[in-house]
Parts: C-alpha cells; sequence; structure tokens
C-alpha cells in the first residue's frame, strides 16, 4: 500500500496522454489544444518532481520551476496571438489559419 | 501510511478525472474551471510528495493566473464553440487509438522501469533532511547559488514574453485623438501668436 516513483509515474503517463488526445480530438479549437498543452507540462512536471524526490536530488524541482515558467510564457504568448488573430479575421478555427501555407 | 495512499489515489483520480473533462467537456468556460481543478489537486500531489514549494507556485502560477487569462480570453472572444466542436466524433477513433497505445507504452515504462545502480553517484544537489531545512529553503539554497543564471534566464524569457503580449494585443486606433506632449513642449511664442493690425471699422476678414 505504499506509494512509490511507479505511482507518480502512472499519473503523470495518464495526464500526458489525456493531453495528447486533447490536441487530437479538438482539432479545431485552438483554446482547448492550449489547454492540453499545459496539461501536458503538468505531466511533465509531476514526472520531474517525483524523480527528484524519490531519487533525492533536487535539482529536478529546480527544472520543474523553469519548465513552469516557460508554460506561463508559452500561454501568455499563444492567448494574446489568439486575440491579435481574433481580432483581425473574426475567427479562431484552425483550419483557417492557413495563410502562410505558401 | 493508509492515509497518505487515501489521500493519493484521492488527489490523483480528481486529478485524472478533470483533465479527462478538458477536454471532453462542451463548454469551453467549463473546460477551464475542470483545468483549475486538475491544477489545484496536482498541487495537492506534490503537497504529498514533500515539494511544498512548488505546490504553492503550481497555484499562484496556474489558478491565480494562467487559468484566469485562459477564462479571460474564453469569455472576450466571441466564438461560436458549437461551431469549433464539429468533428469532434470523426476524430474520436484515432484519436482514442493513438491514446491507448501511447497510455499503455508509457505504462508498461512505468511497470518494468529498473534504477540504475549509478544513479545515487550521479547526484549533483541532495534534498535535506525534511525536519533540518524546509524544502522552499532547501530550493533557494540552489536556484540561487549553483542556478542564479538559469534563474535569470527564467526572469528574461517572462520579460520577453510580456513584452510579446503587450505588443501583440495594443492596437493604436487612427481616429483617436491623443496628446501629443513634444508639440506642446516645441511651441513658442512665433509658432502661436499672430498680431494682427485692425483698421478701425473693418474688422479681422
Amino acid at each position: 500500500m505504499t506509494i512509490g516513483l511507479g505511482h507518480y509515474l502512472a499519473v503523470g503517463a495518464i495526464l500526458f496522454t489525456i493531453g495528447i488526445m486533447g490536441i487530437f480530438l479538438n482539432r479545431k479549437n485552438v483554446i482547448v489544444i492550449l489547454m492540453s498543452i499545459e496539461l501536458i507540462l503538468l505531466a511533465v512536471n509531476i514526472n520531474l518532481v517525483a524523480f527528484s524526490v524519490f531519487l533525492g536530488d533536487i535539482v529536478g524541482q529546480v527544472y520543474a520551476l523553469i519548465v513552469l515558467t516557460v508554460a506561463a510564457a508559452e500561454s501568455a504568448i499563444g492567448l494574446a496571438i489568439l486575440v491579435a488573430y481574433f481580432r483581425n479575421r473574426g475567427s479562431i478555427a484552425v483550419e483557417d489559419i492557413n495563410l502562410m501555407k505558401g | 501510511m493508509i492515509i497518505h495512499a487515501l489521500f493519493f489515489y484521492l488527489f490523483a483520480g480528481v486529478t485524472v478525472a478533470s483533465a479527462a473533462m478538458v477536454i471532453f467537456s462542451r463548454n469551453p468556460v467549463h473546460s477551464v474551471l475542470f483545468l483549475i481543478l486538475a491544477f489545484v489537486n496536482a498541487a495537492g500531489l506534490f503537497v504529498l510528495i514533500g515539494a511544498e514549494f512548488l505546490a504553492w507556485i503550481l497555484i499562484i502560477v496556474y489558478v491565480g493566473a494562467v487559468a484566469v487569462l485562459f477564462l479571460f480570453v474564453v469569455m472576450m472572444l466571441d466564438v461560436d464553440f458549437a461551431e469549433l466542436r464539429q468533428g469532434f466524433l470523426n476524430y474520436l477513433p484515432i484519436g482514442g487509438v493513438i491514446g491507448i497505445i501511447l497510455c499503455a507504452e508509457l505504462l508498461s515504462v512505468v511497470l518494468v522501469y529498473v534504477i540504475g545502480p549509478d544513479v545515487g553517484k550521479a547526484i549533483t544537489a541532495p534534498i535535506p533532511a525534511a525536519n533540518q531545512i524546509s524544502n522552499t529553503q532547501a530550493l533557494g539554497l540552489v536556484l540561487y547559488t549553483r542556478y542564479v543564471y538559469f534563474f535569470q534566464a527564467a526572469g528574461v524569457i517572462l520579460l520577453v514574453a510580456m513584452i510579446g503580449a503587450i505588443v501583440l494585443t495594443l492596437q493604436h486606433k487612427p481616429n483617436v485623438k491623443r496628446q501629443s506632449i513634444a508639440s506642446q513642449v516645441a511651441r513658442n511664442k512665433a509658432s502661436a501668436i499672430e498680431v494682427v493690425k485692425v483698421k478701425t471699422g473693418q474688422g479681422v476678414s
């Protein structure tokens, strides 16, 4: 009944899978895709912190902190691009975002 | 020990269930709220494992800032979300197959992993005992000394993100009259006043 490293890694793996599935299922909705990316980064953070604690090395938590920073910056920029795009085109459907396909 | 396991399964179960609701719920506002629930329960997992500082940072940064930002954008954009949901069932088979395969592979890795014997020698900054020093202090002792450049780089990333978000969303409307301080200051007597000699009885035309 003791909770070990494997339990936390399993939670991380399931969260990661849910994030990937979210990107596949909501192919049209950019906001849900951004939220799925947040879920994937959360899964990565759970793995980093679990390894950090169970191996006794605090550097994993420092790395998780950096990942958190990058995730926050990424979502801020992503939402800003979304707002600017919506202002120009009046839509956020992913299929309409093909101006630069060449 | 049993209470520890009980709380682990509570937090893990709610995290996974609300993460599933994030991608399956029809209303994106509900998605954001379930995302908040997932992050709060992940913070509970972090507290359980002994990483309190990251747990509070997760709540402050994600629930306090990022999720509210998501909520703000979802409510600000006037989008027909029912239309965006079309095709969900078309993508369900391939998404489900890929999800099941990926989950099976990752869980098989989790079930059979072995920690190598040399891992213990490669530890760079060991976690001190919890009764000597708190998690926050232990993290600060390495973050501000050995990893100070990473810390600074994280600050620069946030600065760039902030400036980028402002530049992307700030808009100057051409028909709004604004104060021009430079032209106000640059006025002098020659450009501001005109002395006109008015003849009596004729006025200024």
